[in-house]
């Protein structure tokens, strides 16, 4: 039985359906990355879960039971918002002591758990400080000792490290990993950021328009997306209409070689930028670089066909042309991904 | 908030329908011409005539005297800056009865102008104008003033860096961003005024009557209940008109401006203009604000502390009990009148704050803002023919003026708590919840905390009012519990020159009292945009 079930959640806002029939599992030990553009229901969906929005159809599920009647305080899921929502007039000791005190426990084992929280986020002795003093980093670890402290069955977090600049989100989300490998926690979080997705999550859901675009292991849901949004939302640019005829794709850049398994007929094609080879400009598809980006490990070369929609292409830095060269492009079947 | 629309119900709506019974309904039939009959008449048409003009005049002069303090409050840093404010905001929060027996004092007989060079106003309707500009240069300071000094200078300098002269970017930036707050100061001016009851009557002599005044005159001298139920519906309609349009220039203020904190926008004065403004405030403030309660002061005091000391006397001739005595009833009305106010106003604004909250509590809103506007003397009118027969008849009892008193004041608290309980943002609130709080428990730990002091603040803000109130205190308060500003009243309806005397010190208690109230406030105080 899966810890958290959601079967056809709907939630409508205005006639717009904000959650539409949304089917969705975690089972327990399980984190759970719900990846989406702004405005895709991702967060409405935490708060359905956490009680603090009702649903039109559809039923919310812990551990088989139905929610539909539980309040948001006595369902037992630990909530970590957007913006951490610490409470401003308590200090870090107090904030993290309230989801204990609410169930009643005594000052001597609030006080315990609460070192141990803030041992545990790595921010140890913090109890007495206030919360208006601490930078992003520190308030996203306090929220998260706080949403951990009354130990709830399914952990949920909001754009976990949505506001904190790049080097710590790096930082904090190994940390998180590691913390709910090592807890054992339940995790249910959403965020815009593939990266951040990809390395909290044992499995990644992509939402759409309040609806489930697709669900997989980060590695499926990166090799095969679903369809062209899925694919574009991941940050691939060189999709186009193709149809596929064996192991060729007729596309606006020509022929290309794809799978000999790959499904056939009218379909969407994927080639991602390794797969985009420079070649002499008499060989392959005639291009003009427009520009090219310097991503760290490579560089992205901005490709002009004389037909077509732009194309991107990985390359070493050596070999990377000037804007305004003349570049021939081939396509690498290994790299190629017929969609749906 | 059913206790809120109940009380409301009960207190207000039924008593106005009382009122409307009475004036327009005779025989068990309806006879609206009965207006036209009361307002055809001319001295009524004369009062209707003075009662509009002076209102304009009023806030005129109010607007011409206080928009430079606004400038000066909202962009100068000077030293004394938040005594000066305190000091301006005193006046909003003295007793009508006080302001008009202090401009007694300054202009009419045997005042500190009389007695300087034989001038005197009080038989003129600049007495009038001037306690009024009095009475109202806070509310245009505070309401233009505290968003004056939130909008962002950065916005006039990008005008600057387009090319605009420094008028022409205060003429189109700041000017057009302020106008709304400008409108509705000048509205609360006007409404204030239009209502004006206390200044009236202690200034105006026979002579000059507002349309309250008249009300009170038809119901205690003249005993025509009927023409005073049909003043009162008239002032009912025009009250109701100038609200409904403040409620528009208020939802207007509130569209999207850049705010900054207040501690930023201001400097020190520079330049010639600047300092010549500066002290043209000064000067206006020490003349039209400390002047008139200093020469209060002085004359209560005139011969010593003999006024005072006539005070604990029961001379059997003004009263049945020693003026001093209202001081006690005083204070006992305004603490019952300041509890029920704040559970009233605390429930109304707590169900005013949720955020999904309907149009239909959203209409509550503005109808709460109703007593404020009707006026004190619709509201006493309202309860002297509404409660005193059955099913309810407390025309016996204590708590009458209490409750009048509280209902003037509930609108000052919802004012208060509102935009408090507006700011606590709801998904702290949520986050509570999610961590196992009860609702209830949400309330004590995350609202609380946070609106203890709008609620202390609040409290203040009832306490004075009540304590100050007038016009609705003056038809219900029985002869042997008078409040102090009856005591006040009745003390200068009497010839003689001890019942001036004593006048003069009772209000002097009276403006202690109430000052010192509002000082704490103060202090408590930290945001300042609100309207009072």
């Amino acid at each position: 039985m899966p810890l958290l079930e959601l079967e056809r959640a709907t939630v409508r806002f205005g006639g717009r359906a904000v959650l539409d029939a949304v089917d969705l599992e975690v089972a327990e030990h399980e984190v759970v990355c719900v990846l989406g553009p702004s405005g895709s229901g991702k967060s409405t969906l935490l708060r359905v879960v956490a009680g603090l929005q009702p649903l039109d159809s559809g039923q919310v599920s812990l551990d088989g039971h139905d929610q539909a009647r539980v309040p948001a305080h006595q369902r037992g899921v630990g909530l970590m918002f957007q913006d951490h929502q610490l409470f401003p007039q308590r200090d870090v000791g107090g904030n993290v002591a309230f989801g204990i005190r609410m169930r009643g426990e005594g000052k001597g084992q609030q006080a315990q758990r609460v070192s141990e929280l803030l041992e545990l986020v790595g921010l140890p002795g913090a109890a007495r400080r206030a919360v208006a003093g601490l930078s992003g980093g520190e308030q996203q670890r306090v929220a998260l000792a706080r949403a951990l402290a009354p130990r709830p069955r399914l952990l949920m977090l909001d754009e976990p490290l949505g506001q904190l600049d790049r080097s710590l989100r790096e930082r904090l989300v190994v940390e998180l990993r590691e913390l709910f490998g090592r807890l054992g926690t339940t995790v249910l979080a959403v965020t815009h950021d593939q990266g951040e997705a990809f390395a909290l999550a044992d499995r990644v859901v992509v939402m759409r328009d309040g609806r489930i675009a697709q669900s997989g292991t980060p590695l499926d849901v990166w090799q095969r997306p679903a369809d062209e949004f899925v694919a574009r939302f991941l940050g691939f640019d060189n999709v186009v209409p193709a149809t596929v005829e064996g192991s060729v794709a007729v596309t606006p850049w020509g022929k290309l070689p794809v799978a000999r398994n790959a499904p056939q007929g009218q379909r969407t094609l994927l080639v991602r930028p390794a797969g985009v080879r420079l070649v002499a400009a008499d060989a392959g598809l005639p291009c003009t670089v427009t520009a090219r980006t310097f991503q760290g490990t490579h560089v992205t070369v901005h490709l002009q066909p004389q037909d077509g929609p732009r194309l991107a292409a990985a390359c070493a830095l050596r070999e990377a042309p000037e804007a305004g060269d003349t570049v021939g492009v081939e396509f690498d079947a290994a790299e190629t991904v017929v969609l749906d | 908030m059913a206790v809120p629309v109940a009380f409301f119900a009960v207190f207000f709506a039924w008593p106005v329908a009382a009122i409307v019974a009475r004036g327009l309904k005779a025989d068990g039939r309806w006879r609206l011409g009965r207006i036209a009959d009361v307002v055809g008449q001319s001295d009524i048409r004369h009062v209707l005539w003075f009662t509009t003009w002076q209102a304009l005049a009023s806030t005129a002069l109010t607007l011409l005297v206080a928009l430079p303090a606004a400038y000066v409050f909202a962009r100068l840093d000077f030293p004394g800056k938040n005594v000066l404010r305190a000091v301006v905001t005193v006046p909003f929060v003295l007793p009508t009865v006080v302001v008009g027996t202090a401009f007694l004092a300054l202009v009419g007989r045997g005042g500190l102008l009389d007695e300087l060079w034989g001038v005197r106003l009080d038989t003129t309707v600049w007495a009038i104008l001037l306690a009024h500009v009095f009475f109202n240069y806070a509310v245009v300071v505070r309401t233009v003033g505290g968003l004056w000094s939130q909008l962002d200078p950065r916005q006039e300098e990008a005008a600057r860096m387009l090319g605009a002269s420094p008028l022409g970017a205060w003429r189109k930036v700041t000017l057009p961003a302020l106008a709304p707050a400008v409108a509705a100061a000048a509205l609360m001016v006007f409404l204030f005024t239009f209502t004006s009851f206390g200044v009236v009557q202690i200034l105006g002599g026979p002579t000059f009557s507002t349309l309250e005044v008249e009300i009170y005159r038809q119901t205690s001298e003249i005993f025509d209940l009927t023409t005073a139920a049909v003043l009162t519906i008239v002032q009912f309609v025009a009250v109701g008109a100038i609200l409904v349009v403040h409620a528009w220039t208020v939802r207007r203020r509130e569209s999207a401006l850049r705010l900054v904190a207040p501690e930023t926008t201001a400097r020190r004065p520079r330049g010639a203009g600047q300092w010549a403004l500066l002290g043209g405030v000064l000067a206006t403030v020490a003349v039209l604000l400390v002047l008139p309660p200093a020469v209060l002061v002085r004359r209560s005091l005139d011969g010593g502390f003999g006024y005072y000391r006539a005070l604990g006397d029961a001379d059997g001739g003004t009263f049945l009990v020693a003026p001093i005595e209202s001081v006690v009833n005083s204070l006992q009305y305004a603490v019952v009148a300041t509890a029920v106010a704040l559970v009233i106003g605390g429930l109304a604004a707590a169900a005013l704050a949720r955020r999904d909250a309907g149009r239909l509590v959203r209409g509550f809103d503005a109808l709460l803002m109703l007593p404020l506007g009707v006026s004190a003397v619709t509201v006493g009118f309202g309860f002297l023919i509404a409660l005193d027969k059955p099913p309810l008849d407390l025309r016996q009892s204590w708590i009458l003026v209490p409750l009048a008193q509280a209902l003037v004041g509930v609108p000052f608290v919802v004012r208060t708590m509102l935009p408090v309980l507006r700011a606590v943002d709801e998904r702290l609130r949520e986050a509570a919840a999610v961590l196992g709080a009860s609702p209830w428990r949400v309330w004590r730990e995350v609202d609380l905390p946070m609106v203890r002091r709008a609620l202390l603040i609040a409290a203040g803000f009832a306490f004075a009012v009540s304590l100050g109130e007038f016009g609705a205190t003056v038809f219900i308060a029985r002869p042997d519990n008078p409040t102090l500003p009856v005591a006040v009243a009745r003390l200068l309806s009497r010839p003689g020159d001890l019942n001036y005397g004593q006048a003069m010190a009772l209000s002097t208690i009276l403006m202690v009292v109430c000052a010192v109230a509002l000082l704490v406030l103060e202090r408590l105080r930290t945001d300042r945009t609100g309207e009072f």
